[in-house]
């Protein structure tokens, strides 16, 4: 059963320090270029205090809060997939895995969805990927609840968030006015640190906050997506004049697949020095919005941008329930955010569902 | 928690023969680094190291465990390459990978290959396990296609299992040259005249998707039922192991859910363009 602690805004270094005594590398949010990233963290003076950003579609801008809270932000442009799921990788010979496990630190509840989603493709089928196991495996997480929702979040109606309800060792509610986190234990190995910090029990009035902040949260979403059967809408409209219609404003940049916590689309490349030594096999990140993704001897299946946004957006909402038995995608917004034309996928959904 | 075997590791497999079928297809025999089991219908994903890595169907007879063929037309880097192997050089294979015609299945019935080009070789070791228990089905037909005479692949064994096993083989190029005297056209054209049952066949069917489409048009309008209709599909494949998401077919990934599918669930795919 999980419990619920308080933990002082003075005592997150100290938890910080208990992860890390047990031998994990901490990552967490860090300000990089312009935006919310994750990156290595040895205290809390590497977290985005104070900061926050503001999303919209095609748009990103950080922002200061009038209060310094830790986690008072969106999600940014990247998840903990590229630790999980690296960008690039060797295969051949065989890349070692870290040694370290990691600790990712303000996961939201979107995040720890694509997570499952990603295990269920990279370990739930005949062929698990032993790079993703060795990277997951072990992987201590500090989940948030989002104490603001973006103008592009969606979360809600993907059933994966704001509030993280699986899939952590800890999650932290941040009471910002009271300069507090509540605390909520997901698994033995997490109780044990909050007891070796001595957090009191939550109060009952520390967890009915709490719990406001993410019913706050669950009602200032953004965006929605159409409240229907989205795989049969999507099924039913394959040839559906909106795809020509989105395809006149995509530039198939691949920008929401890479931002996407989800996609998980790789290629596979040779290499060698230029007499043929040193062979070596890659896999990086693909992009269904590349021609080469669909090439066939002669062609590409998808030469149209129709068909490759069209691929994607299917992809996400509906095929992807019959490939690994869970839709792909969690609502994070962020292909919306970092689309460069501004393309909103729940408005995309939305003008099919609108004549049907 | 035991480690989890790398699906990426190739094994390394000796070549200890080079056929020549065409002027740019070859048939490479492999030896196994061990006793290798396959079933019908199956590919391998054959690569050189620097060079890549492709999925190329099993063209040999699944009871033979020693000696597994692939034949292989050369249409790119990696093919060319595997095409120019000589006996003993190694290739690195894994495998094997997908479903299966369903040979046993279809017994008591007459059994339809249709193969277009390089379709021919997938079907072969579904043609030689069902030739294997002849006994067991009514008429064997194969309808098969090349551009011209000159591409056409296992010519000599067609005529040999004609001769053998009574196969009722029906050959056409769409170029004929002055010494060809058998049928010119496309291979759907071949199916309304076969000679084979409609009511008890069932079809295998190979080759570009254009013609599969024509084909499956032809049995269907034949009499064939959709769910006695098998097709192999192919899309860019980079893993065979159901992980790098390159060959979706709208609900399907084809290294798993296929190559081999019956018609009836791929039936509403094949209508949309570009999926």
């Amino acid at each position: 059963m999980t419990m619920r602690y308080a933990l002082r805004y003075d005592a997150l270094d100290r938890l910080l320090d208990a992860i890390r005594r047990r031998g994990f590398r901490l990552v967490g949010p860090v300000l990089r270029d312009g935006a919310i990233c994750y990156g290595d963290i040895a205290s809390v003076h590497d977290l985005p205090a104070g900061w926050t950003d503001e999303q919209d579609a095609g748009t990103y801008r950080l922002r200061r809060r009038d209060d310094d809270a830790f986690f008072g932000y969106n999600a940014g442009p990247q998840s903990v997939k590229k630790y999980l799921f690296p960008p690039s990788a060797r295969l051949l010979p065989p890349e070692p895995e870290p040694a370290e496990k990691f600790a990712f630190i303000g996961v939201r509840a979107c995040e720890l969805h694509a997570i499952a989603i990603q295990d269920r493709v990279f370990l739930g089928g005949r062929h698990p990927d032993p790079r993703y196991a060795a990277r997951r495996e072990g992987a201590f997480i500090v989940a948030v609840n989002c104490g603001q929702a973006g103008r592009t979040c969606f979360c809600v109606s993907m059933d994966a968030g704001p509030r993280a309800t699986s899939g952590f060792d800890l999650a932290l509610t941040e009471l910002v006015a009271d300069r507090e986190f509540l605390v909520e234990t997901g698994t033995e190995r997490g109780a044990e640190i909050i007891a070796e910090l001595g957090c009191p029990a939550a109060a009952e009035e520390q967890k009915a906050a709490a719990d406001a902040v993410t019913e706050r949260t669950a009602a200032a979403m953004g965006r929605a997506m159409p409240e229907l059967d989205l795989r049969d809408l999507l099924y039913d409209n394959l040839d559906h004049p909106r795809w020509d219609d989105v395809a006149a404003r995509c530039l198939s940049c691949g920008n929401c697949t890479m931002v996407c916590p989800t996609c998980f689309c790789f290629s596979v490349e040779d290499v060698s020095g230029l007499a043929g030594d040193n062979p070596e096999r890659h896999r990086s990140w693909d992009s269904c919005f590349t021609v080469d993704h669909s090439y066939l001897h002669g062609g590409a299946v998808r030469a149209s941008v129709r068909s490759r946004y069209r691929q994607w957006l299917t992809h996400k909402l509906a095929t992807w329930t019959d490939q690994f038995g869970t839709a792909g995608c969690v609502g994070c917004g962020r292909c919306i955010t970092w689309c460069p034309a501004g393309i909103d996928m729940t408005e995309e959904v939305a003008a099919i569902a609108a004549d049907s | 928690m035991p480690p989890i075997p790398d699906w990426s590791e190739p094994w390394p497999w000796l070549v200890t023969d080079v056929i020549r079928e065409t002027r740019d297809t070859v048939t490479l025999g492999l030896t196994p680094h061990e006793p290798f089991s396959f079933l019908p219908g199956q590919f391998n994903m054959l690569s050189l190291p620097g060079i890549g890595e492709v999925p190329i169907s099993i063209s040999s007879d699944p009871a033979d465990h020693a000696r597994v063929l692939h034949t292989i037309r050369d249409v790119g880097a990696v093919t060319r390459a595997l095409c120019a192997a000589r006996p003993g050089d190694k290739i690195g294979v894994r495998g094997p990978y997908g479903t299966d015609w369903p040979v046993a299945p279809a017994a008591g019935g007459d059994l339809v290959f249709v193969a277009g080009g390089i379709g021919l070789p997938p079907l072969r070791p579904a043609l030689l396990a069902a030739l294997a228990r002849r006994e067991q089905f009514g008429r064997i037909v194969l309808l098969y296609g090349a551009r011209t005479p000159g591409d056409l692949l296992f010519t000599k064994e067609i005529a040999d299992w004609r001769a053998r096993y009574g196969l009722d083989a029906e050959v056409t190029v769409d170029t004929a040259s002055p010494s060809w005297h058998g049928n010119v056209g496309v291979v759907p054209n071949l199916v309304s005249r076969a000679p084979f049952d409609p009511l008890t066949a069932t079809a295998f069917v190979v080759g570009p998707e254009i013609m599969m489409r024509f084909t499956v048009q032809a049995l269907l309008a034949a009499g064939v039922a959709g769910d006695c209709v098998y097709l192999s599909m192919e899309r860019n494949m980079q893993c065979a192991a159901a992980l790098c998401g390159h060959c979706q077919l709208g609900p399907f990934l084809i290294c798993r859910d296929g190559p081999v599918f019956c018609y009836e669930r791929l039936a509403r795919w094949l209508l949309v363009r570009e999926l």
